[in-house]
């Protein structure tokens, strides 16, 4: 294997349907109109001296360095600047050429540190390269004149270091950090020779805006902004293609090795997803792979109260078949089940659910989106018929509204908010629908049109009403919705959206939206051209959360947008894998693409395909399994890479559900806040250690590759298989090419996937079938997948939840950039400087009201029960909300959040929860017993 | 025992009230029942039925809404 290398452009491809052909050195290429001197010359294989330059941001026209000659044409124009003309005749090394570009160079070289030798950018260096490349080989003006080399060095940041000696000004990582990036963090600070690049108003990069994505350092064609993992040990030596394993945005990286080391994680440019781009969890945050908690050893013990005993792989496993085995024999065969990891891979959420239904022989098989996007099957499948969002992230570019609800990209999804605020700037327009001011509502070159602040729980009143609006106003698109949906079911929903009590006006009250405002965002989805929908847990975490989806599909069908690149309805999704896990059949009622385990032709082909007989009722969910465990009857549980505890609802009956288990089995990199309560610890393996595949929010499967060996011995779906043979079920894949093999035999769209073709393409968007040998980026186009689009009658239902004296406030629940889920990973990386505790974010009028200041310890109590942490002032959020995060075990937001959950799909309410808060002196009684708890929990026994 | 817990105790009375409020919004008596009945066929498990079914025959399922109970005796 070697380092892979990618092509620079030095100028960004541009899209034109007219071409222009010129000749550059003598020979003749085509390109497309726009396109600039540079590019042209690349896409020919020739390579035209550039510094300033890079394919990531837009031409800039500084170094001078890439100039070349046009005949008919006086001087030197720059080729990254100069677009191409028809019948152009260019030459790009001339002696001319050649002597101003020396003289360029020469300049630069006599500011710049003859280090090389020690430089950590020694062989990764455009600067080297270019003196090199123009033949550079004295500095007539010496060494001694006017330079920077002593200026002081930026290392703030955890990941990489800012040496400002290096600097060449060339301005790439501020054009990055603008046209990549959108965060506007850089400046060059000065004027002339003193001119220098500076964070903010000559902050450093971390106490600047910079939200350390990476994109400067990638564009520094020097050593200025470096991977301080790269200073620490040097170049890398090869590379290999994968996948970020945090979040649904999917990112493609290349994971750059020394040995079995990683050296660092740089955004792949052919990602299709990212576009090169990344955030700063799967660029620098990967450390936890390595981390000194991180468990390697199997463990059982015979007693949640016990310490752990380290044993072998063999004999872990034969304890855990054996303990199955009892409790089916004691308690019957639905008394056992498995949860699936929306973490792990296709193949090993695959492989978790066919051995529970298999090996288990039950259909109790559950997976965490479960608690997020459970919702978004549900309401997508019975409106369009496909359980996934509509489109390919490139989408995005073609869009002229964008509605956001319920989800905050910047954070959430940073990549894909970058794509989005590059759209918004080109001028797509903005709404926003969400009761806090997420920073897309206002931020750098970004301003929402509309921002609907609506109160918690509040969604289908919302939604319903711009309906009412779009089809009492006249703004529906009859014609398509004439021509592809059911119009018996549009006829009787138009009627139902008219009534009066839907209106704005009517609604107001109770969702807190100005009326004129909703109706001019209504009005703007319907009228402004493209308009997309984009979604997260804001919306599915509710009660309403499956007729919140439908409204979302309602008003996409009833505009018309619904089918072609541009529009659509599109959920952003949590974790990396929550779209294949679902996918995959983690569901107890349905076998992988969706299909009913009462379907007899599905369960044919899998009773035939497996060799056993599988039952056609549903088994339990998450929520089921508990409540069951608390009732006596489920007993055991195999987990494979999720905190139930910690990030289900409700702690304390999650906790209560486990702790009535007899055999609870956590698999797992460290032990998590669930592994207080197994029996049995079965270490994981990370996405650096294994092969397989994620499955990302727009569909697109895509490889993961292993690069190093797993550190405990096995990778995740070797363990299930082990397993599932100790408990008397065969299973002997090699490979996990061979489990995609069997995914695509019996799954209709799997169909035309394959390691292979994985390979080949990069990466495929289901449907990948005959078909559609290449996947589908944008689904619905002539029809929907389920004939006529359904529109549904969505009623508002107030939640059960309400404020009341005792409860007066709502609290409403996200995440943030730096930290990923229940941060099990990123807690256990540098990240944790950006975000240490989880904070309660509190109106000022309602802190007042309270004697609460900034910064207090304060105590958050609901019905379910308290816990405390501190408080932040701020007017993001409405008075009567207050909003936090829950990625950190000692504050466990959900011990308040409350067991009230989707009607269709239980998913919690995990965004809506009535509390108290008043002024404390420390962490809850609660939080010191749990901290001491799991401590002891967490004791393994001294080796004999 | 919280508020919450106590809730559990009884949790499929309100799964299959949430439900029925559901089906009864979408249209007429009949086709709510029908909804209802095939939205908990779909997606319980066995078990939960008979729970249901049990808290209906001992006269515990109090706050039952006359759709979800309709519902549940159809799919005895
Ligand atoms: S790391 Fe990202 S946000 Fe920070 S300065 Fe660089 S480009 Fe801007
Ligand atoms: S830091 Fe790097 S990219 Fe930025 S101006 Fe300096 S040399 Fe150019
Ligand atoms: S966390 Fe998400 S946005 Fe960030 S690099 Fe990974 S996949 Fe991309
Ligand atoms: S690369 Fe064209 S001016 Fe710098």
């Amino acid at each position: 294997m070697s380092l892979i290398q990618e092509t620079d452009f030095g100028a960004p491809a541009v899209r034109s349907e007219k071409t222009v052909t010129l000749t550059i050195d003598g020979v003749q290429v085509t390109v497309p109109e726009g396109t600039s001197l540079m590019r042209a010359a690349k896409e020919l294989g020739t390579t035209i001296p550039k510094l300033c330059a890079t394919d990531s941001v837009a031409a800039f026209g500084s170094c001078r360095l890439c100039l070349v000659e046009i005949e008919g044409r006086a001087g030197t124009p720059a080729s990254c600047t100069t677009p191409v003309a028809e019948g152009m005749v260019v030459s790009t090394q001339t002696p001319k050429l050649a002597k101003l570009r020396r003289g360029v160079m020469e300049l630069y070289i006599s500011d710049h540190p003859l280090d090389c030798l020690t430089c950590a950018a020694n062989g990764d260096c455009e600067l080297q390269d270019m003196a090199g490349a123009v033949g550079l080989r004295e500095v007539r003006y010496g060494y001694d004149g006017a330079n920077h080399l002593t200026a002081a060095k930026d290392a703030s940041n955890p990941y990489f270091t800012y040496d400002a000696s290096k600097c060449i000004v060339c301005s790439r990582c501020v054009r990055a950090c603008e046209e990549v990036q959108g965060t506007f963090a850089l400046t060059i600070a000065g004027r002339g020779f003193g001119s220098r690049v500076s964070p903010g108003q000559s902050e450093s990069f971390m106490t600047s805006e910079c939200v350390s994505c990476g994109a400067c350092v990638q564009a520094c064609p020097t050593a200025t902004l470096t991977e301080t993992r790269v200073i620490e040990i040097g170049q890398p030596e090869h590379s290999a293609v994968t996948t970020c394993a945090y979040c649904g945005v999917g990112c493609a990286f290349k994971a750059e090795m020394r040995g079995e080391e990683l050296v660092r994680m740089v955004p792949w440019k052919a990602g299709k997803a990212n576009r090169g781009h990344s955030c700063v969890k799967g660029r620098f945050a990967w450390g936890y792979a390595t981390h000194r908690e991180r468990v390697t050893e199997p463990m059982i013990r015979a007693s949640i109260h016990d310490p752990w005993k380290v044993v072998s792989w063999d004999e872990a496993i034969a304890h855990t078949a054996s303990e199955f085995k009892r409790i089916q024999g004691q308690y019957g065969r639905d008394s056992v089940g498995g949860i699936t990891s929306s973490r792990c891979t296709n193949e090993e959420t695959y492989l978790v659910q066919k051995l529970v239904r298999t090996a288990f022989g039950n259909h109790n098989v559950d997976t965490c989106a479960r608690v997020c996007h459970s919702p978004t099957g549900y309401g997508l499948k019975t409106t369009f018929g496909a359980s996934a969002g509509t489109q390919d992230f490139d989408s995005v570019e073609e869009t002229d509204v964008m509605v956001v609800i319920g989800a905050n990209p910047t954070d959430a999804h940073p990549v894909f908010a970058s794509r989005m605020k590059k759209r918004l700037r080109q001028g797509a327009r903005l709404i926003v629908i969400d009761p806090r001011r997420i920073d897309l509502v206002r931020s750098a070159r970004v301003q929402a049109d509309h921002h609907l602040a609506l109160r918690p729980g509040t969604n289908v009143a919302v939604l319903t009403a711009m309906a009412h609006v779009i089809v009492t106003e006249g703004l529906a698109d009859e014609a398509y919705v004439r021509e592809r949906c059911d119009l018996q079911a549009y006829a009787h929903w138009a009627e139902f959206v008219s009534l009066p009590q839907h209106g704005p006006e009517a609604t107001e009250a109770v969702t807190g939206v100005p009326a004129a405002e909703l109706r001019a965002a209504a009005r703007l989805y319907a009228t402004g051209g493209n308009g997309s929908i984009y979604y997260g847990l804001g919306v599915t975490e509710h009660s309403q959360g499956s007729t919140t989806v439908m409204a979302i599909a309602n008003l996409a069908m009833v505009t018309g947008n619904i089918g072609r690149p541009g529009v659509g309805v599109n959920p952003l999704r949590g974790q990396n894998n929550v779209q294949g896990a679902c996918d995959m059949g983690s569901f107890p009622h349905e076998f992988s693409g969706y299909r009913h385990v009462s379907d007899d032709e599905t369960r044919q082909l899998f009773e035939e395909a497996w060799g056993v007989a599988l039952g056609d009722e549903p088994g339990l969910r998450i929520p089921n399994m508990l409540d069951e465990a608390v009732a006596g009857h489920f007993k055991g549980l195999y987990v494979q890479g999720e905190d139930i505890l910690q990030s289900d609802p409700n702690t304390r009956h999650v906790a209560a559900g486990l702790a009535a288990m007899e055999c609870v089995v956590v698999q797992d990199l460290f032990l998590n806040e669930t592994a207080n309560y197994a029996h049995v610890f079965l270490p994981g393996s990370t996405f650096l250690e294994k092969d397989g595949t994620f499955t990302n929010a727009e569909r697109r499967i895509q490889r993961v590759r292993k690069v190093m060996r797993p550190r405990n011995g096995y990778a995740d779906w070797e363990v299930t298989q082990m397993l599932s043979n100790a408990l008397g079920y065969p299973m002997a894949y090699d490979h996990p090419s061979q489990i995609m093999d069997e995914i695509a035999r019996l799954t209709p769209s799997f169909a035309g996937v394959s390691f292979e073709k994985l390979d080949a393409l990069g990466s495929i968007q289901w449907p990948c079938n005959a078909a559609a040998p290449e996947g589908t980026p944008v689904m619905h186009i002539d029809h929907f997948v389920r004939g006529k689009g359904q529109f549904i009658l969505t009623e508002y239902v107030p939640t059960e939840e309400k404020v009341g004296p005792r409860y007066p406030l709502l609290l409403t629940t996200g995440r943030i950039l730096s930290q990923y889920n229940v941060g099990a990973q990123t807690r256990r990386t540098e990240n944790s400087r950006w975000h240490a505790e989880d904070v309660l974010e509190i109106h000022p009028h309602d802190a007042e009201e309270r004697g609460v200041r900034d910064g207090d310890w304060v105590r958050l109590k609901s019905r379910s029960g308290e816990t405390a942490l501190r408080a932040e002032i701020t007017d993001r959020v409405a008075p009567g909300v207050v909003y936090t995060t829950f990625h950190h075990p000692l504050t466990q937001a959900n011990v308040i959040t409350t067991d009230h959950s989707d009607w269709a799909t239980n998913c919690p309410e995990y965004k809506v929860t009535a509390v108290q808060v008043s002024r404390g002196n420390g962490p809850a009684e609660w939080q010191v017993e749990y901290t001491a708890q799991a401590r002891k929990s967490r004791r393994i026994e001294a080796a004999e | 025992m919280t508020d919450a817990d106590e809730a559990h105790a009884t949790g499929v009375t309100p799964m299959a009230n949430q439900i029925a409020g559901f089906f009864v919004s979408q249209g007429d008596h009949a086709a709510a029942v029908a909804g209802t009945a095939d939205h908990i066929k779909a997606f319980w498990a066995p078990v939960m039925r008979r729970e249901l079914l049990a808290l209906v025959d001992a006269g515990q399922a109090e706050g039952l809404s006359d759709v979800a109970r309709e519902a549940i005796l159809r799919l005895r």
